[in-house]
């Protein structure tokens, strides 16, 4: 019992990793049909900058609230504005092409990125310092909590609830619903749809950076490849969840969280990748959109 | 007296290659109701959609309102005062029917209380149904929608890509009353309709599209009472 208490806290916090980032790759799909095979490495990149922007302006030895919240900030405007390029610079030529021609310009952005990481920072892993968090530890009768594991869990909660009421309840949110629906008509309301095509991106990379950012904080260790695995585990997690879908973005990567968590824990780390991927075999077997993916199906 | 809110001249659009629209004129004055009849794949649609910036034209000019609209984008044409409800509805579907009015109103700051009370007025059926999703609604639910949806911007002018295609009879009657209502309430109307005969009572004037050209126009009474138009476009039809 203790480990399953301990695997689902485990769980639950590499899944709110995961979440946040397939937020981006469903979002991006629900408005323009295309996997943004460049999402996985711009979170890569965030660790990057978020680190740099850390230790050049404050220093190793310095922890403060601040400083976090500023890393933060700054680091997922930088993050916004690479994806909004990225859309601007390899996708928005490609609008009208064939889908496999996106394809293939988001798997050569995501090289692209790999490869700047590799150039500016280094091929060796880069260790996050430990102090940026307090390093408070709970321990309920040997479950034990980490501050970090706290304030990944919180903030992105808070994040995903703050999406979607955005999403279901304001104007824009609405318009991003409508223009996902169908683009023409959109902008038969007077919908700006590259705007929002922007707006997506910026909410996207933003919180995919937040997502980078946690994996340095919690993991420590960052690679400048890194993008790769966390990428296809979020991907995997938005197919789960069923992909275009906003809410089945975060229950897929919940799932797919406590899932690798539990099959860690209980059989061992190294099989865990191999069960994503039965498990994402079994989900599309019974269900081919998704857990939540009805409405996408509705679409078509 | 006659005051052009909308003015085509020489249009010509291309996919590609093939040449949908070969140099159309046309104009909408303020307060009429206007149709363009024509056969299947004659160009209405394309007319239509050149006209409200979904298509570019390689030739011709659009002035609407007094301002030339030729290269404007669509999204900024609606709030100049257009509104166009697409062929084949085109409704919203997983947004609520109230949602998909409000995106009606979505280059207003604020959407016009008034303006969708009026809606829910001449059009009931949606007030009934306003929390269900557009793509639960019948066919002439949603055609009712995609008209309100469009009003909600209070355009100057309506543009309806054949509002009573695949209707029930009774249907067609409510839609067609709505867009009376319309007229009758200022609201300046280009009307492409299947429903030649309905249409031309509706309507002050109308064209006739062939093969993306205008082969004749006129007054619906003279429309109306031409032999070979209803030969061609009334025979049939009741
Ligand atoms: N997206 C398209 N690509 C190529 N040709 C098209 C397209 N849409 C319409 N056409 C062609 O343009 C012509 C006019 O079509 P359309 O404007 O839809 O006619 P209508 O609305 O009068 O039925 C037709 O010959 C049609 O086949
Ligand atoms: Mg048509």
């Amino acid at each position: 019992m203790d480990i399953f208490l301990q695997q689902l806290v485990n769980g639950l916090t590499i899944g709110s990793l995961y979440a946040l980032v397939a937020l981006g790759y469903t979002m991006v799909y629900g408005v323009m049909k295309l996997i943004n095979f460049a999402h996985g490495d711009l979170v890569a990149l965030s660790a990057f900058v978020g680190l740099t922007i850390y230790t050049q302006v404050f220093g190793e030895g310095i922890t403060s609230l601040i400083a976090v919240i500023t890393v933060f900030m700054f680091t997922a405007a930088v993050i916004a504005v690479v994806g909004v390029l990225l859309e601007r610079l390899a996708y928005r030529p490609l609008r009208t092409a064939p889908r496999l021609s996106a394809v293939v310009s988001a798997l050569g952005a995501g090289l692209v990125i790999q490869n700047a990481i590799m150039l500016i920072w280094g091929p060796n892993m880069m260790i996050f310092p430990s102090n940026l968090f307090p390093s408070t530890i709970w321990n309920f009768n040997g479950i034990v909590i980490t501050f970090t594991q706290l304030m990944i869990l919180g903030l992105s909660s808070v994040l995903m609830v703050g999406l979607y009421f955005f999403i279901n309840r304001t104007k824009m949110g609405t318009a991003i619903r409508a223009t996902a629906i169908d683009q023409d008509a959109a902008k038969l309301m007077g919908i700006n749809v590259n705007k929002i095509i922007m707006i997506i991106f910026i909410i996207g990379s933003s919180l995919g950076a937040v997502a980078g950012l946690f994996i340095g904080i919690y993991y420590r260790g960052v690679t400048f490849d890194m993008g790769w695995m966390y990428g296809l585990n979020a991907f995997v997690a938005a197919i789960i969840g069923g992909i275009g879908n906003i809410p089945g973005a975060m229950f897929g990567g919940l799932m797919l969280g406590l899932f690798n968590a539990l099959i860690s824990g209980y059989i061992s780390s190294s099989w865990a990748e191999t069960f994503t991927f039965v498990l994402l075999i079994v989900v599309l077997i019974f269900r081919p959109t998704g857990i939540l993916g009805e409405k996408v199906a509705e679409k078509v | 007296m006659s005051e052009k809110l909308l003015e085509v001249k020489n249009l010509h659009v291309s996919y590609g290659a093939i040449k949908a629209i070969k140099g159309i004129d046309l104009y909408v004055n303020k307060g009429e109701v206007v149709t363009i009849l024509g056969a299947n794949g004659a160009g209405k649609t394309t007319t239509l959609r050149t006209i409200s910036g979904l298509l570019k034209s390689s030739e011709g000019s659009i002035t609407f309102d007094g301002k030339e609209i030729t290269q404007v984008p669509a999204h900024d044409i609606v709030s100049l005062g257009m509104s166009h409800s697409p062929e084949g509805r085109r409704v919203f579907g997983t947004l609520s029917v109230e949602e998909n009015l409000l995106m009606g109103a979505y280059t207003l700051k604020k959407h016009d209380k008034e303006t969708l009370n009026w809606i829910y007025k001449i059009l009931p059926r949606l007030q009934e149904r306003k929390m269900q999703l557009a793509g639960t609604l019948s066919g002439g639910e949603q055609q009712m929608l995609a008209i309100g949806r469009a009003i909600m911007s209070k355009p100057k002018l309506l543009i309806l890509d054949e509002p009573s295609l695949g209707l029930a009879p009774v249907l067609v009657k409510v839609i067609f009353k709505a867009i009376r209502d319309i007229s009758e309430s200022g609201v300046t109307v280009l009307l492409v309709e299947q429903n030649a005969k309905a249409a031309l009572k509706l309507a002050n004037r109308g064209y006739v599209l062939e093969l993306g050209k205008i082969t004749h126009e006129g007054s619906s009474e003279e429309l109306l009472n031409s032999e070979t138009i209803q030969e061609a476009y009334l025979g049939k039809k009741k």
